[in-house]
């Protein structure tokens, strides 16, 4: 298969929806994926590319850190004596921090499980992420960065690359193909853990699943009296429609409801799998060991999304230790645990980790042990795959903004790079704003 | 009644759509067209409502629906609402913050912050309350029509209270469709370019002479009144100047002359030194103007269209000319048009019978109307509709809702299933954090539409699947009828509340219970 010319290849992701659509009005009956998967070829099969050396089988997973993650207390700037003035009580001592060289940056000590996965070149730090005229409001900022917008309206900036490569999006209004309804996407394309769908997920016609446990991701009805079990899948499996009658709403229904039924089956099987290697605690850990299983299922998912909360620190944060320290405990070692478990399921290169938060905090601390709503902070990228190692450059502790850093990296060069270079699409026709991509991949 | 069950809900040879917009029949008038007038004009109805509007006829039905304002009904309770949590600063407020700021004075500076993250948690609540409260109105309301057009002008002049995070401003522009429901379109739209949530929502309290803001301009053309294509950029400038200084503080409405462009302007072809009400004037004197209302009052009452039917999506261009032109000849009064619509063979056509996918809204609330289910936790029934798209108060974009097929999804139709399932047993609907709820939902009201004349018939699985199937589906199928046989039987085939209750369960996870 290495020798395969990828420009050869018989159908490229777009020719392959195509048909699948195609299909998809022949068959009425068969659920939408299924239809498709009868042109898919097996997951991660090089060529199976619309943009040559991009893998077709790529997968990108979010990782939000919601709250407002303090990033001088993440990736620590030690160096600049400026560090310890502004953070008397919470800076972290530099005996402990986890060094970079002679950068005078290094990683918080609670940080141990990222520092490994840097040291095995998994890792790339985004240094002070941004965008132009920062937003202090959790809500404002994080539709900001689920938008890539800084109205902080629109779709999402994954809904629009899903609606881009699925559906032909801008084609009509509303994303609508011209002359008739909505392509269907790929029901599976986008899964969100949690209770609902982020906003960087929506997309004018794709939308994505999304459950916090797989337990809420079925009918709640099995639960009231057993003998329901069967008549109800005999009603989402055989429909009353007339199968002529495809383009009626109903028939759309009814070909939903066996999609619904079966990503349930899929995704609840996929779950119940035992990983194979050992996951810390915690809610963000539960949740990576959710997706590594889905991954090792093979679903046809493009783009899973994890979240952790807690991070708005504006009293007793702590500094080697304390509330903050636990979080980042939390976010590395679950990390790097998901990365040992896609390792040994042979696809961790198939897999690219982003890391973000809607805002950084203030330089200095406040009165209660704390920081207040700030501006720039990193980024995290894992995976085999990314260029590893500190990218950008570290704003400066001095040359501030009303108290706050300047961004270096507006985050949406990182979007950019990632849906060119990772994702194999065309950032110009899904982000809002003309960036130029960041080179976030290893030179092959 | 009596129950005639079709072999399949259509055989691919149909009959053609008919595109008449006169009135139908007294005689052909029954049951199943009251059913779908009732979801079509409102949110559903329990067979008594059903059976007294298909014994009225026609005429006397839809006039009861829109003539909503001679029923009573509480007015908006504007007063039960706090107007000032998010308010402007005073003079020495703003002074002392400026002074704080040149000082370094961080302390004061930390007490002012802290003070306004309070008023913006307090104004979230409220936010909550007023989605509680316009949700419970809808449940309860005696005027079905003027909730529904409510929700159609909400979805149409979209604001979302995430961007202006100001709760009473949105419960002031929701008071403000309601008094123009069903009423004028043309008064709605002066009104509108005078809403301070609107205003704040498309930024023209920005817009100043000399450096216009273009948001309001281009949306009141592009997504309220005209469509695309039917505008120039030129248009859009011009417009923007005209709506400079329209403002508002706080919940007023303000006229800032200072900040107003009052020179001479060309918008649409109309020229003079026109103002917003001389551009919202040029507006309702387009062309395009009746045909696009009349297009957005028919894909929200009639059919998602296009549909991809040819003959239904031809018969449905000859519906809206026919409304556009009803539209102009009442000077935007809505009530002709509608009445014209909701009397029309055309409305009760089957290809546009119980075709259309209900709305989290239509579902939620039709669900409690019609079914008589408790209404359990407000709350949980906020955050359902929210997970299925619909989260009142805050659509998406200016665009609103797009509606029709894009509400389904894998995930959404499980929400939808299980906020049935909630609504009915009480059992967790969504997040794991909803509470559980123990009200026991009793079927017995549901059924009296068929004991009142026949008490024998409650015992009798075949009459009551077939009434119960009559009642929730537009056009049940045999095999489904049959299905739901089978389960009675299954359980001993005694119709107790809980059987009846678990037979509700299995017709709601129908993906036929998602049409109406």
């Amino acid at each position: 298969m290495s020798t395969h010319d990828p420009m050869s290849t018989a159908f490229t992701r777009r020719e392959f929806l195509s048909r699948g659509l195609t299909l998809a009005s022949a068959a009425a009956t068969l659920p939408l994926f299924i239809q498709r998967s009868a042109f898919a070829l097996p997951h991660a099969a090089p060529g199976m590319t619309s943009i040559p050396g991009v893998n077709e089988g790529n997968i990108l997973v979010v990782v939000q850190l919601g709250g407002g993650n303090d990033g001088l207390n993440t990736l620590i700037p030690f160096g600049d004596p400026a560090y310890y003035k502004a953070r008397p009580t919470i800076g972290v001592p530099e005996g402990r921090i986890l060094k970079f060289g002679s950068t005078g940056l290094g990683l918080h000590p609670a940080l141990r499980g990222l520092m490994e996965l840097h040291d095995r070149g998994l890792l790339g730090i985004v240094q002070g992420a941004g965008y132009p005229n920062p937003n202090r409001s959790h809500f404002k900022s994080m539709d900001i960065w689920h938008t890539a917008d800084t109205s902080a309206t629109g779709l999402g900036w994954i809904g629009r690359y899903l609606d881009a490569e699925c559906c032909g999006y801008g084609k009509g209004e509303g994303g609508r193909p011209e002359g008739g309804r909505p392509a269907a996407p790929d029901p599976q394309a986008a899964i969100a853990i949690g209770r609902d769908a982020p906003l960087a997920m929506q997309g004018a016609i794709a939308k994505p699943i999304a459950f916090e446990n797989t337990d809420l991701f079925r009918w709640t009805g099995e639960n009231v009296h057993s003998a329901l079990v069967e008549p109800y899948k005999r009603i989402t499996r055989r429909g009353v429609s007339d199968p002529a009658d495809e383009e009626t709403n109903a028939g759309f229904l009814m070909r939903t409801a066996l999609d619904a039924q079966l990503a349930s089956d899929r995704i609840r099987k996929a779950v119940a799998q035992r990983p194979l290697v050992r996951y810390p605690g915690g809610e963000l850990s539960r949740q990576l060991q959710m997706v590594a299983s889905m991954i090792r299922a093979g679903l046809s998912t493009r783009v899973y999304y994890v979240t952790l909360g807690g991070f708005d620190t504006h009293a007793g944060q702590g500094g080697e230790n304390g509330r903050h320290a636990q979080l980042l405990t939390q976010f590395g070692d679950a990390l790097r645990a998901f990365y040992d478990d896609l390792k040994q399921q042979g696809n961790d290169a198939r897999v690219l980790t982003m890391s973000f938060s809607e805002f950084g905090r203030r330089v200095g601390q406040n009165a209660s042990g704390g920081t207040d709503h700030g501006t720039a902070a990193p980024m995290f990228l894992a995976g085999p795959m990314v260029r590893p190692g500190l990218l950008g450059k570290h704003p400066s502790l001095t040359d501030l903004d009303d108290g706050d850093l300047k961004f270096t990296t507006d985050f949406r060069a990182v979007y950019a790079g990632i849906l060119q270079h990772w994702l194999g699409a065309d950032p110009k026709r899904i982000l809002p704003v003309s960036v130029r991509p960041m080179e976030i991949l290893r030179r092959a | 009644m009596t129950t005639t069950l079709q072999p399949s809900s259509t055989s691919p040879r149909r009959p053609a759509v008919t595109a008449s917009m006169k009135p139908i029949a007294p005689h052909r008038f029954g049951f199943d067209q009251a059913r779908h007038l009732l979801w079509r004009a409102g949110f559903g109805g329990a067979s008594e409502q059903i059976q007294m509007l298909a014994s009225w006829g026609p005429e006397k039905a839809v006039d009861h629906l829109l003539n909503y304002a001679d029923i009573p009904f509480e007015p908006v309770p504007l007063d039960d609402f706090d107007s000032s949590i998010i308010r402007s600063p005073t003079a020495e407020e703003r002074a002392a913050a400026r002074r704080a700021r040149r000082n370094g004075d961080e302390e004061t500076l930390a007490r002012l912050r802290a003070r306004r993250q309070e008023a913006e948690r307090n104004d979230r609540r409220q936010m909550t309350q007023i989605q509680r409260w316009w949700l419970r109105r809808m449940i309860e309301t005696p005027r079905p029509l003027e909730e529904k057009m409510t929700l159609f002008w909400h979805g149409h002049f979209a604001t979302s209270y995430r961007t202006i995070e100001h709760s009473y401003n949105m419960l002031q522009q929701n008071a403000l469709f309601r008094r123009h429901a069903a009423g004028n379109f043309g008064d709605l739209l002066f009104a509108i370019i005078r809403d301070p949530a609107m205003i704040a929502y498309l930024d023209n309290n920005d817009s100043r002479k000399g450096r216009p803001n273009e948001n309001l301009a281009r949306e009141l053309m592009e997504l309220f009144s005209l469509g695309v294509g039917n505008y120039t950029e030129s248009d859009i400038k011009e417009g923007a100047r005209a709506l400079t200084g329209y403002t508002f503080r706080d919940t007023e409405f303000v006229f800032e002359e200072s900040n107003h462009d009052d020179g001479p302007k060309t918008i649409l072809g109309r020229r003079g030194r026109l103002d917003g009400d001389g551009f919202v004037k040029a507006i309702l004197e387009h062309r395009a103007c009746a045909p696009f209302i009349a297009g957005k009052l028919y894909r929200y009452f009639v059919a998602d269209v296009p549909t991809g039917r040819a003959d239904l999506d031809a018969a449905a261009d000859a519906a809206v000319r026919e409304l556009s032109k009803a539209l102009l000849a009442s000077r935007y009064d809505l009530k002709p048009v509608l009445r014209k619509l909701f009397l029309s063979e055309h409305f009760y056509d089957p290809a546009v019978v119980g075709e259309q996918i209900k709305s989290p809204v239509e579902l939620v609330v039709g669900a409690v109307r019609s079914l008589n289910t408790p209404v359990r936790d407000l709350g949980v029934l906020i955050d359902a509709l929210a997970l299925m798209g619909q989260n009142l108060f805050f659509p998406p974009s200016v665009a609103g809702w797009a509606g029709g097929r894009s509400w389904i999804n894998t995930s959404t139709l499980f929400v939808r299933q299980n906020t049935l399932c909630y609504l009915l047993t009480g059992k967790k609907p969504v997040g794991a954090d909803a509470a559980a709820n123990a009200e026991k939902y009793d079927p017995a009201p549901l059924l009296a539409g068929l004991t009142r004349a026949d008490p024998s018939a409650a015992t009798d699985p075949a009459r009551v699947i077939d009434y119960l199937l009559r009642l929730t589906l537009p056009s049940p199928s045999q095999a489904r009828r049959d299905e739901l046989l089978a389960f009675v039987d299954s359980l001993g085939g005694r119709l107790t509340p809980d059987v009846v209750t678990a037979a509700l369960l299995l017709i709601t996870a129908m993906p036929e219970y998602q049409l109406c």
